[in-house]
């Protein structure tokens, strides 16, 4: 029966016009930054470079926040919120226009499957901006006062894991508030933002309201202690989130964190099984399991740990690793070298501590950073790999035996983003649903995304929400 | 003429009214430098009980209806009106105004617990929201309480400072440990007489006097506590108390404004749930 | 296999069963469908999933008008679906009703079509309204004309009314008539089930009944085969393996037109049931145009370019 193979059915490359190197995008104009210096970026999936990039200094740093200071005080702030919207709208539809390019060019820079880039990340990320620019012309309307101010000038930094959307998550509420932007994005993932910077060419955005500085860690310290950063808002690790926190503590500039999870997917006895696992497979599964609301932990009711265990592990079996570019690609790339050391050494702690290991049976190419769909079992909740976050496609299986068990061990972490729920019980759902200690609660489905909707975490996942009403608050004086 | 009889000030913790641990005391004196009354100096160990209190505390009054945390909340200002004069008299000890601006400022304080009673009921209805979603799922927002609240109350008016911190904070169905004015405590200790007789569970508001510099450190650094309201802290201090919350991510803020749904809100967290529509 | 020895066949231990099995949550299996139809084939593999899909097509004509004429040509198209390329294989079966089985079998055993077995709809197609008497004389007389398969259909009525042991009666005496040699497919009419909960409640009640094939859709009814209801039969096939080692087949059937809709559903049956399942023994598909388009796609794999409907017989 070996005759019915799936592709390889890549998507051409051709589309990507990747330049040999990039400039600092400030005040609408790419420019070589103060100290000439360059990093690379590459694929995940072969180690080839894709393009050099400029590593932006202080000085830099100080022209693109002088720039976004200029453009709010002389244009954006004068600007009515009716024009406003219609830049807004103008970039939702480029994205929409080139969604086929930024879908590749993404993929070559992440690692991630073509299908994910190209049925998630870019239609949200445009998603993002046109829900966005409908706001522009109405924050009256919007609960935070009869006549709501922006902030100013905002510093963003931004994580790879969803280098366009998270960009998009930042921009574009930030725009449509009236604020101007200073962003950067992730070291190892900066070509969309950089193809973006086209795009607001293109728009016709006027010159400073958006600019984009390349770089490191160290950049992106640079940027939050910026004295004339009027808000910051970062998405990343609790770890570099709490270091953004103290640097900010002094100026007390109002920041939005955007941090790390643990997330519980809690399976009842009664939920409806197929979906549920499917649930499970996305929810550690997509996007490499590179996604901070990631269903790392997931919490069986013990009567039904060896049916669900069999099809969890016999789904995973199906799943495709291989060229991100491929349309039939399931699990892609791991970012970078330095992300895969990490999953490796929390994989090996998990066994180091006792735990059973289990990976899909996939083939992994011999060049690029793989780490193949891998669940463990036995797993308590002193294990390290039940606490900290991996940040990779690898699950954690624990069990439980009554409704109050699942959630005092869902909640047994200081993270709170995201957690699930899997049962046909109704009640059970909002029993669960008002005890569950997290931002966002899926139940009986798991990893949706909407403009719509607010994104953001209890505890140490962090502060304040993107999305929806609410996120638009971030990025208003004195909204809650 | 007969001799009156004093009041000891003692410590708020989980209902009861202990002296400190560490049973010490301080000074307290009125603006001519006349002796008014010892309070506790709480220490670390006791700021540690309160926040124990708070905590154990929290989960039945987070889940207690808004309908009856509202009522509770109303039942406060009822039980303070029958005490007014206490209020007035220690207040005009303690600050220099007339007895006037005393009445005023117990009225203020009285009136406050009523607003803020009547919004436990309403914040979620404000504040929430169902979400229009590109696909077929429900989805909807509600504002959930944030847990443990530690509040350094603002100086300028001593009684209302407190409820101003109080209110909102047990409003949104948090708890609270809440240091009272070095130097004004008074009031702080009266208010948490009439949180003892009017339904208030035990333990859901604490309250401690003694030295600013010594606790807010640890109220700032206290793991098990999710939130700081800094109105009474000085910029300089506030910086340090920020860095040091900064371990577990305290959500922190210090107000200028009174009476705003803004207070309540900065103490509860959006929750996002979403289901599928489906047969 | 310790399931299944509950089921005594009484209604009690029937619905005891069926309200075991997990719930279906209609988004997620919609998410699922929608994602394998995402699948793209490798070219190579492409030639050999349309040989398989034209070995696996019940080639069907359930008209009122049906003559002699029709069903003599659809039977010649069965065997010979491109008149000029040999190596074209012929379709699973041809699927008429009762009344014209006896003209199928005969003209395929005239034509050199011994190996394609006459499929006849029975139990009252399409509604399944009649006498338990009638249902049974009209599978008696399909086989005794030489159907060597029976796609019946199920009560819907008495399923929808919570009559789960009539419902569970009737299959297994269709099935008794049918003994050992004809192939009994049972027809859900998912259309009409609505939900996915009730089709896998009832693809479970065909498979303890006796059935050797649970199939979707008459074709008289929209919506018929689409792919979240395939996807639940698969998930029921599947399952039912684990716990009684019996492979029992799938018929999609109903608006199934193009090569990339067969090859969807191949897609499922692969992902879904498993690489056992891509036969004609055990997956089928109901159809009469998808044919004509797959000969078409066939011929632009091996011309390059895209065909007409002039080089495709009518029937």
């Amino acid at each position: 029966m070996g005759n019915f193979e799936y592709a390889p059915a890549p998507e051409s490359k051709a589309i990507a016009d990747i330049k040999k190197d990039y400039g600092l995008f400030i005040n609408g104009r790419f420019v070589a930054s103060n100290s000439k210096k360059h990093f690379e970026t590459i694929n995940p999936a072969n180690e080839e470079v894709l393009a050099k990039i400029s590593l932006a200094d202080e000085v830099d740093i100080d022209k693109a926040v002088k720039a976004a200071r200029s453009a709010y005080v002389k244009v954006w702030s004068r600007m009515s919120g009716r024009e406003r919207a219609k830049y807004l709208f103008r970039i939702a539809r480029l994205l929409q226009e080139r969604a086929r390019e930024f879908a590749v060019v993404e993929t070559l820079d992440n690692g991630k499957p073509i299908r994910e880039t190209r049925d998630t990340d870019i239609p949200l990320s445009a998603a993002h901006f046109f829900y966005h620019a409908g706001w522009a012309d109405k924050l009256e309307f919007a609960g935070f006062g009869a006549r709501p101010k922006a902030h100013g000038v905002v510093a963003q930094i931004i994580p790879w894991n969803f280098p366009l959307l998270m960009l998009a998550w930042k921009i574009a509420p930030a725009l449509a508030t009236g604020n101007t932007v200073v962003l950067k994005p992730a070291e190892t993932t900066p070509l969309t933002a950089l193809l973006f910077a086209e795009v607001c060419q293109q728009a016709d955005l006027p010159v400073g309201v958006v600019n984009l500085i390349t770089g490191d860690g160290g950049t992106g310290a640079a940027l939050v202690k910026h004295r004339d950063i009027d808000k910051v808002a970062f998405t990343g690790s609790t770890e570099v989130g709490k270091l953004i926190a103290r640097s900010v503590a002094d100026s007390n500039t109002p920041a939005t964190l955007e941090l790390g999870g643990k997330g519980a997917n809690i399976v009842f006895e009664d939920a409806p099984l197929d979906q549920a696992v499917e649930g499970i497979i996305n929810g550690i599964f997509f996007n490499q399991g590179h996604v901070c609301c990631a269903g790392s932990r997931l919490l069986l009711q013990e009567n039904i740990y060896d049916e669900f265990l069999g099809k969890l592990q016999k789904r995973m079996s199906k799943i495709r690793l291989g060229d991100p570019l491929d349309k039939n690609t399931d699990i892609g790339a791991i970012n970078s070298a330095a992300q895969l050391s990490k999953i490796h050494e929390l994989s090996s702690s998990g066994q180091a501590e006792g735990a059973d290991i289990w990976s899909a049976p996939c083939q992994i190419p011999s060049k690029g950073f793989w780490f193949a769909p891998t669940i463990f079992t036995g797993v308590t909740q002193a294990h390290r790999i039940a606490r900290e976050e991996i940040f990779g496609p690898v699950l954690s299986v624990l069990t439980f035996r009554t409704p109050q068990e699942a959630i005092e061990k869902a909640n047994n972490t200081p993270f709170g983003l995201s957690a699930g729920v899997w049962t046909d019980k109704g009640s059970r759902i909002l029993w669960a649903g008002n005890h569950l200690k997290a931002g966002v609660i899926w139940a009986n489905t798991f990893n949706k995304f909407d403009p719509a909707s607010p994104f953001g975490g209890y505890k140490e996942s962090g502060w304040g929400r993107e999305g929806g009403r609410h996120g638009l608050g971030a990025y208003l004086k004195g909204a809650k | 003429m007969r001799l009156d009889v004093k009041k000891t000030y003692k410590l708020f913790i989980a209902g009861d009214f202990p002296r400190s641990e560490s049973g010490r005391s301080y000074e307290v004196k009125d603006r001519k430098g006349n002796f008014i009354a010892n309070p506790a100096q709480a220490s670390r160990k006791d700021l540690r009980d309160a926040v124990l209190a708070a905590r154990n505390a929290h989960s039945s009054w987070a889940s207690a209806t808004a309908f009856n945390r509202g009522q509770i909340l109303y039942r406060i200002a009822e039980i303070m009106e029958g005490r007014s004069e206490q209020f007035v008299s220690e207040i005009m000890a303690m600050e220099s105004v007339s007895s006037k601006q005393a009445q005023t400022q117990v009225g203020e304080a009285i009136d406050t617990w009523v607003w803020y009673a009547g919004w436990s009921d309403k914040i979620s209805t404000v504040a929430g929201s169902t979400n229009p979603v590109a696909g077929p799922f429900f989805n909807f927002t509600v504002a959930e309480p944030l847990g443990v609240v530690g509040i350094v109350a603002e100086e300028r008016s001593s009684l209302l400072g407190v409820v101003l911190g109080l209110a909102p904070v047990l409003a949104g169905g948090n708890c609270a440990v809440l240091l009272a004015s070095q130097s004004r405590p008074l009031s702080a200790i009266t208010l948490a007489e009439c949180l003892a007789t009017s339904d208030v569970p035990a333990g859901v508001v604490n309250i401690l006097t003694g030295l600013g510099d010594e606790l807010t450190p640890h109220l700032a650094s206290h793991m098990e506590i999710d939130g700081l309201d800094l109105s009474g802290v000085d910029s300089k201090s506030a910086t340090a108390l920020r860095m040091s919350s900064v371990d577990n991510l305290k959500r922190v803020h210090s107000f200028t404004s009174e009476k705003s749904p803004e207070r309540i809100l900065s103490y509860m967290e959006y929750k996002t749930l979403w289901h599928p529509i489906g047969i | 296999m310790s399931a299944l020895n509950l089921i005594d066949g009484s209604e009690a231990s029937l619905r005891r069963f069926l309200q075991t099995l997990p719930g279906v949550d209609q988004i997620g299996a919609q998410e699922r469908a929608a994602m394998l139809g995402t699948r793209s084939i490798k070219t190579t593999s492409k030639k050999w999933a349309i040989d398989r899909a034209i070995s696996m097509i019940d080639l069907t004509t359930l008209e009122g008008a049906d003559t002699a004429g029709k069903v003599r040509s659809l039977c010649s198209k069965a065997l010979r679906p491109d008149p000029q390329d040999a190596t074209v294989p012929h379709v699973g079966a041809v699927c008429v009703y009762s009344d014209m089985v006896g003209i199928a079998r005969n003209h395929l055993d005239s034509i050199g079509g011994q190996d394609i077995p006459v499929a006849a709809v029975a139990t009252a197609f399409p509604s399944g309204r009649a006498s338990r008497k009638v249902k049974l004389q009209d599978s008696r007389d399909a086989i005794s004309l030489g159907a060597s398969e029976i796609d019946m259909v199920i009560d819907r009525g008495a399923f929808l009314s919570g009559q789960l042991g009539e419902v569970f009666d009737e299959i297994r005496a269709i099935k008794e008539i049918c003994g050992d040699k004809v192939h009994l497919k049972v027809i859900l009419e998912t259309g009409e089930l609505v939900t996915l909960d009730n089709v896998r409640k009832a693809s479970y009640l065909a498979m303890l009944a006796g059935a050797d094939f649970i199939k979707t859709s008459t074709g008289k009814v929209t919506p018929a085969a689409t792919a979240p209801v395939v996807l639940v039969m698969l998930e029921a096939v599947r399952d039912f393996f684990e716990i009684s080692q019996i492979r029992i087949g799938v018929k999609p059937a109903g608006g199934i037109r193009s090569t990339k809709d067969a090859i969807k559903q191949l897609v499922l049956a692969n992902e879904i049931a498993g690489p056992h399942w891509l036969t004609p023994e055990l997956f089928r598909i109901g159809a009469s145009a998808l044919l004509n388009d797959l000969l078409m796609q066939r011929m632009k794999l091996s011309t390059g370019r895209y065909s007409s409907v002039n080089y495709v017989t009518v029937d």
